[in-house]
């Protein structure tokens, strides 16, 4: 299990990985936002915390087709599946390894982009941890899309259709997080219904991610 | 180590082969012949697990079974190391020492997989069987793409593996030059064309 985390990280990292895609999008979409909606640091900062929210889910979203499709392509996922690994393991690490070169540096770059839209002082530690406790979810459920759609050809425009209405709650509750962390307001409640559907996505996903992955394989 | 009685197998939905009846001891080489589409490399995917048969009874132990597929499952950006390696740990197998030295790859070592010809891919990906430690090779066309050296290297290399008490069951036109039974799949073309439902749902 850890060999297969090792090889997706390394090959992530290697050329062609695709690491530095979600991140890229991700600084884009932020640094075009100021354009679009104006320079005001009062507009800015009032929509700081959904626009981080959004492109970091966006940004995901962008990576998720490389998940098991590259695998599959290359007939690697036919010999995983036959190896003496469970395929629920097999996808949870595939989440994990997505969740570590797509959400964790997405985590990481989000306060610093938060400057760029005049994120209000106390909003730099709940956008952080709202992404932190959030953007896993968004790994797991991904992966489901990508089980889901894997032996489709070009199959990217299914899986976001897929995957959008999951990501909806996680979105909902991300940002609120955010946005009341950013104006002091009480934030027990959307932080915890994030924690849960985090840990429900993470405890149940794998088990339909390997299901649906098992009949694709067929 | 795999009985089959009776087994039918299906593709997409479609009956392919049926009324297939073989079994495989230790030390014993199957080799499967028929003409293009006549449920190879479908029969194959059954026995590796991938697929459940349409009925009849299929009694092999799924831990035993190595599967080689048709693609060769490389990744081109790992050199011919570390995708030995990968498989390796996974199956649990400490050294990829005779795995290299059997297919003549030592050479290729550092290589990234990407940059090798299609036959020195295809060697890698026959070379992975070694590091399983596993008893049962399915094998889908193992010699695409091999000049006559590596196919003598290859079956070598089944050779050694049934004297050790493995077996071997394969699909492939050419003779490789190992003892073994020929199992044609023409008489058990599954006639009927009736569409049938995929059962078992999710699981």
């Amino acid at each position: 299990m850890s060999a297969l985390l090792l090889r997706d990280l390394r090959l992530a990292l290697r050329a062609g990985g695709g690491f530095g895609l979600g991140l890229a999008f991700f600084l884009i979409v932020t640094v075009m936002v100021p354009f679009s909606v104006g320079p005001t640091p009062e507009t800015l900062a009032v929509i700081a915390p959904g626009v981080l929210w959004l492109g970091a889910l966006l940004a995901c979203l962008l990576s998720l087709d490389r998940v098991l499709a590259l695998d599959w392509e290359d007939g690697s996922l036919d010999l995983l599946a036959t190896a003496p690994v469970p395929l629920e393991a097999v996808v949870s690490i595939k989440a994990l390894a997505h969740w570590l070169t797509t959400g964790l540096p997405l985590v990481l770059a989000a306060p610093l982009l938060g400057v760029l839209l005049n994120l209000p002082a106390p909003g730099y530690l709940w956008i952080t941890l709202s992404l932190l406790i959030g953007t896993p979810a968004l790994s797991v459920i991904g992966t489901f899309g990508a089980a889901l759609t894997v032996g489709l050809k070009r199959g990217g425009l299914l899986l976001s259709l897929l995957v959008m209405p999951l990501y909806v709650p996680v979105l909902i509750f991300g940002a609120e997080v955010a946005r009341r962390g950013a104006s002091h307001l009480p934030l027990e409640a959307p932080l915890l219904m994030l924690a849960g559907l985090t840990l429900g996505t993470i405890a149940l996903m794998p088990f339909a991610s390997a299901a649906v992955l098992r009949v694709n394989l067929r | 180590m795999i009985e089959a009685r009776d087994l039918g197998v299906s593709r997409g939905g479609l009956p392919v082969l049926t009324g297939l009846s073989f079994t495989l001891g230790a030390g014993e080489a199957l080799i499967l012949r028929g003409p293009n589409g006549s449920g190879k490399t479908t029969l194959l995917r059954t026995l590796a697990g991938l697929q459940p048969p349409l009925h009849g009874e299929l009694i092999c132990d799924l831990d035993e079974i190595a599967y080689g597929a048709h693609a060769d499952g490389l990744k081109p950006t790992l050199t011919v190391a570390e995708n030995l390696q990968f498989w390796a740990k996974v199956f649990g197998v400490v050294t990829i020492t005779p795995a290299l030295a059997a297919l003549d790859l030592q050479a290729l070592r550092d290589r990234p997989a990407g940059g090798l010809s299609a036959g020195q891919k295809r060697r890698l990906s026959l070379a992975r069987l070694m590091v399983t430690g596993r008893r049962v090779w399915v094998l889908d066309e193992p010699t695409v793409s091999l000049d006559g050296t590596s196919v003598a290297l290859f079956a070598a290399m089944v050779q050694g593996h049934l004297n050790s008490g493995g077996a071997a069951i394969m699909a492939t036109h050419i003779d490789l030059g190992v003892a073994g039974r020929v199992l044609d799949l023409a008489p058990f073309r599954a006639t009927s064309a009736a569409y049938v439902a995929d059962e078992g749902g999710f699981l």
